[in-house]
């Protein structure tokens, strides 16, 4: 300690002085609060709060931290839930992240977040900390991080601003994620000028762990010790959760810039592995990441999720800014830090590991035997709560919602009833030419102008990344024990209705996940919407939810945790409601995963499509190419998806298929010319018994956006027997062609052919043309 | 089924080269020492973990300092890890009569660069950005320690990942590497981040040091390497095993 810090002096708010001084004006509005919230911070503690304390409810209490306004919705997560589902659930919603028993002894945890607010004040450091907060999620679970993936939304291509806030989002999470040595497996990019002043990013990460490994956020045994580690706390980051995270931007407030909180990877690289090292020798008995309202959130968590109540003296905190006042250290979010609960036996071997990885810690109070939080500094007491009232017992809101009024009339108008019939290409070379548009278009084409910038071999054990269907994982190298996972959304299904675009999310992730050949086990969401205050968008999430409970239920997978990130407006004007779904599934051997392109050695191979295709362009990325958003989005069957899935993990399993590809946005143009593209094979195919069979013309087989349905790669030898499964099996798949190794082209019978170069060039440039 | 090999089907070891024990070192920020150990082994050695604190160097047949970010790349790469105790051993043994045979993969390249047991540096690549791709390599010098079991002029496809891979070098250097064929591999195809000459990685005159940016370690088993198939990278590891049992070329 410092001179300079025992020196400091404050005015130091204790209890006793709020006691004694009930009339003190207390700036709860500025920490967003509302006076009812205020008034039962007052009630709870049957005295005006101290000034710490109000920190702590201020942050604690903020939307970001409390789920406020979606707690009576979210419910519907745990309670929409069979026993059938839960068998695999080892730890489910309301710890740091859900964990999954993968089998042998091994388990795996997963969770996304979203870091949207920063990533758009400060891209760079935004991002990065975005990485940073969900990987501490996952070592507080006893695992080691194993992947991160990052889901993405901009606004336009060509706005201005698109330059500052993608190549800084890019960059910081390559910067941070690259120096973690996590590889970066996937993930999406969407381009939407909705999304201008309020990008999305939204970060994945999973760790592995053996089942005794597991560790909880909870400070149980009387007088066992609490320890605060890693980085120094500092001035960034303060009421990040509360300001930043919590309110709409205005343009007439000053800038946010010292809300974002700012990251150190090597600081985090070295966190991660002496955490691992503390699992390792058990010695730790809880232990709970700082990230959104830092110590607030870390003290009031672990003492109420214990069996007792805890006692730090603040003034023992490490600072590396000596004029943080009591409760600005409290409110902190600086990056890299951890909180843990040691037992007095174990306290030199926690030092002696701290010495060995260099990390700096200071031992700030212990558990005690009576339900309280206390807080002292300096001795003084500046903080006496019941721990529960501030990381359990928040405001919960019932908002308002109603379905909008403009809903019905966004319903009516439809793409094939509102665009000129004669615009559609119907010629072979327009329609080759949308074709190549598509491919070429912000949303569609190849992003590895980002992917190239992450590490995506790092560990050794990534079986597939973006760009195939699913980032695959392997966990055990001795039998080869992995998991996949895809992450999905579509705004725009979800704004033409909000209860079946949420369905959509989940069943494109699902279906990518099985696509690659990995039994779908669990879900974790990012429910990224506008306003909650407004009436509209309350009604979009709470569709949303409901949505995507019902679809959850339907194919058997649990919500495992999450995050709502709420407030994603620009004045009145809300982002299109995109709740990410990330999807986790599981190998018994990563050996069998399902490429999702062919290679020049599947010459002569079977193309088959497997599903049926109806002519859903209504939020198509082609009506979107026409600059048209209305209708209702493409029909959920959810029945049928998770057929489709069964018979992709089954034909991955007996080697029936050799690549598989799910269609989802851009249909089945995109899927033929990624699949193509993958590995510059060439294919022959046809669509005449598709249309005929469907009744859709031309354009709507290469352009529909229907769902449960994907192409797939079948040997001549296993034609027989993948037929046969899908007859027994009932499920409608047509031959569309052959792999043509040799032409160099994408053949599409009486319709067009286009080079594997002329697709290449469309495909490859975009990204290339914005950002360079 | 095509033949084409699947996860987790790499050659089989070698059983003669088992025994061999090559050291991998771990820095506060190394991120590839469980990627080099696993290579050491499917190569048929014995890997041994190294930590970059120890004053003694143990009894290792070989040395691999492998990638990442030690200490952050803050300062400079490689700047604050040349000065661990341990890099004095390494230096000591790597310039002694016993030649011991060191590997620096990417940020262990730069540490060896910062060491001295191998000129010239690493900037930031010429873009400025971190870039992670399949590149191809030409074997330029096969007679290194590490480079025996290529055929000079081979092309190899390992990873390349990197922030700060330029390599520079003043010109009388570069004509020396030149010269006297100490330039081990060429970027081909295309120079991913300016460096000089296409250099991607240099050797020491005596053969037993030699430094790469590219990541050998990465292309070692099929299905995790490059393009999920490659593993033109073993050929290091089986090389240093090949020269502890007879020696080099």
């Amino acid at each position: 300690m410092t001179a300079e810090a025992t020196e400091k002096e404050f005015n130091i708010d204790t209890v006793d002085n709020a006691a004694s001084t009930p009339d003190v004006e207390l700036p709860w509005a500025e920490l967003g609060l509302k006076q009812n919230e205020f008034d039962e911070v007052v009630k709870i503690l049957g005295r005006r709060p101290t000034a710490a304390e109000l920190a702590m409810y201020s942050v604690m209490w903020s939307e970001h931290c409390s789920y406020k306004s979606t707690k009576n919705h979210l419910r519907q997560f745990g309670q929409k839930v069979t026993d059938e589902m839960k068998k695999d659930l080892m730890v489910g919603i309301g710890e740091n992240a859900g964990v999954t028993d993968l089998g042998d002894g091994w388990a795996v945890t997963f969770k996304i977040e979203s870091h949207n607010s920063p990533s758009f004040v400060e891209p760079y450091q935004g991002a990065a900390t975005g990485i940073g907060g969900i990987v501490r999620d996952i070592i507080s679970m006893g695992a080691r991080p194993i992947a991160v993936m990052d889901p993405l939304r901009f606004g336009a291509i060509d706005h201005p601003d698109s330059q500052r806030v993608v190549h800084g989002v890019v960059s910081g999470i390559g910067g941070y994620g690259n120096s973690l040595g996590l590889p970066n497996v996937g993930g999406e990019t969407v381009f939407d000028p909705i999304y201008q002043g309020n990008p999305l990013v939204n970060a994945l990460a999973v760790g592995k762990l053996r089942h005794e490994d597991l560790r909880l956020a909870n400070a149980s045994g009387v007088g066992n010790r609490v320890v605060l580690f890693g980085a120094r706390t500092g001035g960034d980051g303060i009421g990040g959760a509360s300001v930043l995270a919590s309110e709409s931007f205005d343009d007439s407030k000053p800038s946010k810039r010292p809300a974002v909180q700012v990251g150190d990877p090597f600081s985090e690289k070295v966190l991660i592995e002496c955490c691992l090292e503390l699992f390792k020798g058990s010695l730790v008995e809880g232990i709970q990441d700082l990230g959104a309202a830092g110590i607030s959130c870390a003290t009031s968590e672990l003492a109420s999720n214990g069996d007792g109540g805890m006692r730090v003296e603040l003034t023992d905190v490490l600072l590396r800014d000596h004029t943080l006042t009591p409760g600005e250290i409290l409110m902190s979010e600086s990056q890299e830090r951890m909180m843990a609960v040691v037992t007095p036996e174990n306290v030199d071997a926690f030092e002696a590991t701290m010495a060995t990885w260099g990390v700096e810690y200071s031992w700030l109070g212990e558990v005690t035997d009576d339900d309280r939080l206390i807080i002292t500094w300096n001795g003084e007491v500046i903080v006496d709560v019941d721990p529960k009232t501030v990381a359990h017992d928040g405001p919960v809101y019932d908002r308002p919602y109603a379905r909008p009024q403009w809903q019905d009339e966004l319903q009516a108008n439809t793409f094939r009833g509102s665009v000129n019939a004669a615009i559609l290409p119907e010629t072979g070379d327009d329609l080759k030419a949308a074709v190549l548009e598509l491919i070429a278009s912000p949303n569609m084409c190849d992003k590895s102008w980002i992917t190239r910038q992450y590490d995506r071999y790092v560990g050794g054990n990534t079986a597939l990344a973006a760009p195939d269907d699913a980032g695959v994982v392997r966990v055990d190298e001795e039998t080869g024990l992995g998991v996949a996972i895809a992450t999905d959304a579509n705004g725009r299904y979800t704004y033409l209705d909000p209860y079946a675009g949420a369905q959509l999310a989940l069943a494109e992730s699902y279906r990518n996940v099985a696509t690659s050949g990995a039994v779908p086990a669990a879900v974790s969401d990012c429910l990224n919407y506008g306003s909650p205050e407004d009436s509209d968008v309350m009604w979009q999430l709470a569709e949303g939810i409901r949505g995507l409970s019902d679809a959850c239920m339907a194919l058997g997978v649990p919500v495992t945790g999450g995050n709502v990130s709420l407030y994603n407006q620009t004045g009145d004007k809300a982002i299109h409601p995109t709740p990410v779904v990330a999807t986790l599934g599981k190998f018994d051997d990563v050996d069998r995963r399902t490429p999702s392109g062919w290679r020049a050695d599947a010459d002569g191979q079977a193309i088959y499509l497997m599903g049926t295709t109806a002519d859903e362009l209504d939020g198509s990325e082609i009506a979107n190419l026409r600059g048209h958003l209305g209708g209702v989005p493409p029909k959920v069957d959810l029945a049928a998806e998770k057929l489709l899935g069964e018979l992709l993990i089954n034909a991955s399993r007996d080697g029936m298929i050799d690549a598989a590809h799910d269609l989802s946005e851009g249909g089945l143009a995109a899927a033929l010319s990624e699949m193509v593209l993958r590995h510059g094979v060439g294919a022959r195919v046809a669509l005449d018994d598709v249309c005929e069979r469907d009744g859709v013309d031309t354009f709507a087989a290469l352009f529909s956006e229907s769902q449960g349905r994907a192409v797939v790669a079948v040997p001549r030898s296993e034609e027989v027997r993948f037929n046969d499964m899908l007859s027994a099996r009932g499920f409608p798949v047509a031959r569309l062609g052959v792999v043509d190794a040799q032409s160099g082209n994408l053949e599409i019978q009486g319709v067009f052919t286009a080079s594997v170069e002329e697709l290449r060039e469309a495909h490859e440039g975009t990204m290339e043309k914005y950002f360079g | 089924m095509t033949d084409l090999p699947l996860i987790g089907d790499y050659a089989t070891p070698s059983t003669e080269l088992s025994g061999a024990r090559v050291g991998v070192v771990t820095f506060p920020g190394t991120l590839d020492d469980r990627d080099a150990a696993r290579a050491v082994r499917l190569a048929g050695g014995e890997a041994v973990s190294l930590w970059h604190a120890d004053t003694e160097l143990p009894d290792v047949d070989a040395i691999v300092i492998p990638g990442g970010f030690s200490y952050g790349d803050y300062l400079r790469a490689g700047a604050i890890s040349r000065f661990a105790p341990l890099m004095d051993k390494i230096v000591d043994a790597a310039n002694s009569d016993a030649k011991l045979p060191v590997l620096g993969i990417c940020n262990g390249f730069q540490v060896l660069t910062e060491s001295h047991l191998l000129p010239g540096s690493m900037i930031k690549n010429d873009h400025l950005k971190f870039i992670c791709r399949d590149q191809v390599l030409r074997v330029e010098n096969n007679s290194t320690a590490w480079t025996n079991q290529y055929e000079s002029g081979q092309e190899i496809t390992i990873v390349l990942k990197n922030q700060d891979g330029q390599y520079v070098a003043d010109e009388k250097t570069l004509d020396e590497l030149e010269g006297e064929g100490r330039v081990a591999f060429r970027y081909v195809g295309w120079n991913p981040n300016g460096s000089r000459r296409d250099i991607a990685g240099i050797t020491n005159a005596a053969g037993n040091v030699v430094g790469l940016m590219p990541h050998p370690e990465h292309a070692v088993e099929a299905g995790y390497g490059p393009d999920h198939t490659g593993t033109d990278g073993l050929g290091f590891f089986t090389s240093v095993l090949t020269t502890l049992v007879g020696g080099t070329k």
